[in-house]
């Protein structure tokens, strides 16, 4: 076991983990972050999704001891009364269906916003298709998408 | 409206003391509920609740909590049947908390999520507890203003009599509870709905888009230990000797439990057991046959061959007519056994002690799976609860309860809390599969007309492979079903749309072709053959003729079918499924010389829908997982051992493949039926007869993409 000093949601958390623990795994069971979901561990789906230094990263596949200083956020942190222009969108549009990967979705998504505001349709398939969503609401995800790209 | 006998009596309707349940309800109504409308309760919190049922209490303040009680795993129940409740008790929806029930086999019935079911099979249930507790409220009205209940009206959760007066349902609440359960009451006519057939947000939106917990995984309780299991790597193969000691010196693991031919590694977290299973050194040996896709292709075609003793359907004499016929059409389709890959994969709470046994997580089938612990574990029902989580998909895995009793065993074990979590690869390789299945299809023809038609299913561990009373049912004078099944000891079972999923799209292939040898256009030479079955249908008839056409002349027409556009294909398919009518047509263009699906329309005949936002997401989705499996989804054993065990060699359909879906829903005031399933067995068909458009070349197999014919 180590210590570490995390950055999460403008937080300092202190976490006494196995250095090659995944982030995702201190977010749900040290921090009791249970937003980001565990889909299958090897980057594959996208449900795990945060954000490091603002840019999407899949924390199955990041072992703490390679966070350093960098600023973590998470579902949890993305807005402070759940207003974001994407959760704002994803109500607009009623997207879930499960909603098991709509957290990851969601992160994923606002990394591309905060990069390219204006993204065309292309642009945003292209960021997203890293994300599975199981019961394919992804036309649903696209349209919210775009909406807060009109509200950003 | 509708006049109808109540089947409650007294002891369904709880009558509890406001100083007892007040507290309780409040707790669970402020801190984790979810309110229908984000920020729409300003009111007071309430200090009394009264429970009018056992699917709804009313608060002082007018807040209304409806228990929702079958099992969500993303069919949108949870929301759309308080709808129904909320529609007969004439409520503002606004007002509406929604609170999931756990196992209650004495309030509910059928608390399951399988087969389309749940809204119609609940509907009048929903209805009458919304119109009885509506007139136990009216009447306690009328009580206090001493006039006849009849002369009372009610909207949005107030009642007003012929003087203009108005009381709230909050008002009259806990007078209402303590009256005469009403013998007669009445239901709205459809036309008078306001809540149902209106757009209304997913109850759970709140906590989804700002990751509360919410999903069995998510589970905590005091004292709480990581579970992860070693499973046979393959099946026929059973456990001989293991060794742990490496396991156990693992940082965070607790414990080793051997239980059956498994090995449960415990953690204090997830990580540390998921390194603990990697771990563990164990032996296996072979305890039956280690079976191939090789050995199943083989045997399931030898089955095709194959003269059942007793066909599932024979009307006529097909046989015969095959001899006599101008021309036979013989064709065989082939699926490969599919994992349901939900994206949270399988997961329980276990918490078993000496007094009583605590279960919590995404099962589909509540009921049953407390059977089957009471016989694992040796005890009573009751002493067993189970509540539901909301679920990160089912598709028909979590309808086998195997991990809630891996849970509960391994927790008897060591009396202790556990959260057992399948891997990804877990889920992937234990799983319970759609079975691999092939239909071999034969039509005589004869003078321009289909004058037979002969099918023969098989598939692994199938009961019946087929549809028999399905359409062409009934079109025809001549028609024989046959099915076989293979005996597998690869588990198999449901999966989003059991059989159909891939029956329809070899059925509507099928005709596609026949229609083509025939030189008649798809859609008109299935209605063609409807004709036959509203005129005089041959045997019995299990179809609404009328709907089954309407949808496909709707599908035809807002499809644009027959009208040709440069560079685009179409391809038509129609299948019922779930008590519920749909004809989809798939529209794509070549890229690069490889079909790429742009659009699909979809006409839908389900009856009444219930929340139009979210019954469309749910067809859409449908219709999207039906093409996704279709062009992709690929599984095969060697040695009975399961080949893809990841999303990196399993391909799940992603945004850059989904197409554009329309979804035509058929105005209808009948009862709704079923939506979770039936738009997706007729996609695949609709796609595989745009490919023909497009290419020329027949699909004869799934995955698609693996057929180099059109996309090598």
């Amino acid at each position: 076991m180590a210590l570490f000093n995390l950055h999460i949601n403008g937080e300092q958390r202190e976490v006494d983990v196995d250095p090659d623990m995944p982030i995702l795994w201190v977010l749900r069971d040290h921090l009791k972050l249970l937003g980001t979901k565990y889909g299958c561990g090897i980057a594959q789906c996208g449900a795990c999704t945060v954000h490091l230094n603002g840019i999407a990263v899949r924390s199955c596949s990041l072992p703490v001891s390679s966070i350093g200083d960098s600023a973590i956020t998470t579902i949890e942190g993305l807005s402070a009364n759940a207003d974001h222009a994407l959760q704002e969108a994803w109500r607009k549009h009623d997207v879930p269906q499960c909603g098991y990967c709509q957290a990851g979705q969601i992160m994923n998504a606002a990394s591309l916003l905060a990069q390219n505001p204006d993204p065309s349709e292309q642009d945003i398939e292209n960021a997203m298709n890293g994300n599975i969503c199981r019961c394919c609401t992804y036309n649903k995800i696209k349209a919210a998408i775009q909406t807060a790209a009109q509200n950003v | 409206m509708t006049l109808i006998k109540t089947k409650y009596n007294r002891r369904s309707f709880l009558k509890v003391s406001a100083a007892s349940t007040g507290g309780l309800m409040i707790g669970f109504s402020w801190a984790v509920s979810c309110s229908p409308t984000p920020g729409a309760i300003e009111k007071a919190p309430p200090s009394d609740w009264f429970d009018i049922n056992a699917f709804l209490s009313i608060a002082d303040n007018g807040q209304v909590t409806i228990m929702s009680p079958n099992p969500e795993i993303g069919q949108n129940v949870k929301t759309s049947m308080p709808m129904v409740v909320a529609e007969e008790l004439d409520v503002d929806w606004t007002n509406v908390i929604v609170k999931q029930a756990g196992l209650n086999t004495e309030a509910f019935t059928r608390q399951v999520a399988g087969g389309s079911q749940s809204i119609r099979k609940s509907w009048h249930g929903l209805r009458m507890a919304g119109a009885t507790a509506k007139q136990m409220l009216v009447n306690a009205a009328s009580q206090r203003w001493n006039v006849d209940p009849s002369t009372l009206t009610t909207a949005k959760g107030t009642i007003t009599n012929a003087n203009g007066d108005q009381l709230s349902y909050a008002e009259v609440a806990s007078l209402a509870a303590t009256l005469e359960v009403p013998v007669e009451v009445t239901l709205k006519d459809p036309k008078d709905f306001k809540i149902i057939g209106t757009d209304r947000g997913n109850v759970d939106m709140e906590n989804i888009i700002t990751g509360k917990p919410l999903f069995g995984i998510d589970t905590q309780r005091e004292g709480m230990q990581y579970a992860v299991v070693l499973r046979p790597p393959a099946f026929g193969m059973k456990l001989k000797s293991f060794q742990d000691e490496a396991a156990r010196k693992v940082k965070g693991v607790t414990d080793v439990v051997p239980f059956g031919d498994k090995i449960a590694v415990l953690a204090t977290s997830t990580w540390a057991a998921m390194k603990g299973q990697k771990a563990l050194d164990a032996e296996w040996q072979k305890a039956g046959s280690l079976e191939d896709t090789d050995y199943h292709d083989r045997t399931m075609l030898a089955l095709l061959d194959k003269k059942s003793s007793e066909p599932r359907r024979k009307d006529g004499n097909a046989t015969a007519q095959f001899k006599t016929a101008d021309k036979v059409i013989e064709r065989t389709y082939e699926a490969p056994f599919l994992p349901h890959n939900c994206l949270e994969p399988m997961n329980f709470f276990a918490h078993v002690t000496d007094e009583n046994v605590e279960l919590y997580g995404p099962i589909q089938t509540p009921e049953r799976t407390r059977t089957r612990v009471a016989e694992l574990l040796g005890r009573d029902k009751s002493e067993i609860s189970i509540g539901l989580s909301r679920m990160g998909g089912g598709f028909g895995r979590r309808l086998y309860g195997d991990f809630v009793l891996e849970a509960a065993e391994i927790s008897g074990k060591v009396k202790k809390p556990i959260q057992l979590l399948f891997t990804r690869e877990d889920d992937m390789t234990a799983g319970i599969y759609r079975p691999g299945s092939k239909y071999k299809f034969k039509a005589a023809l004869k003078e321009g007309q289909m004058t037979a038609y002969h099918l023969v299913g098989v598939g692994a561990n199938m009961r019946n492979a087929t549809r028999e009373n399905n359409w062409p049912a009934a079109t025809l004078d001549h028609y024989l079903v046959e099915s076989h099944s293979l005996e597998s000891n690869i588990t198999t079972g449901a999966w989003r749309a059991p059989i159909t999923n891939f029956l329809a799209y070899a059925e509507q292939s099928f005709i596609d072709e026949v229609a083509e040898e025939l030189g008649q256009d798809p859609v008109q030479f299935r209605l063609g053959l409807f004709k036959r079955a509203k005129d005089n249908p041959v045997g019995k008839l299990e179809y609404d003729v009328d709907k089954f056409v309407n949808v496909i002349e709707l599908a035809a027409e807002k499809s644009g079918w027959g009208q040709k556009q440069d560079g685009i294909y179409k391809g038509f398919s129609a299948y019922y499924s779930h008590n519920t009518y749909v004809a989809e047509v798939a529209e794509l263009v070549l890229e690069r010389n490889k079909p790429k699906v742009t659009k699909m329309t979809v006409a839908i005949d389900c009856g009444i829908v219930v929340n139009p936002i979210a019954a469309e997401n749910q067809a859409i989705g449908g219709v999207i997982d039906g093409i996704g499996h279709a062009l992709f989804g690929d599984f095969s054993f060697v040695n009975g051992q399961p080949q893809a065990k990841n999303f990196d060699r399993y391909r799940l359909i992603r945004m850059k493949e989904a197409p554009e879906v329309n979804i035509h829903f058929v105005k209808s005031q009948d009862d709704p039926t079923g939506l979770g399933e039936p738009t997706l067995p007729p996609a695949g068909g609709a796609v595989a007869n745009a490919i023909y458009a497009a290419t020329g070349k027949r699909l004869y197999k799934q995955p698609f993409t693996k057929q180099d014919v059109v996309f090598g």
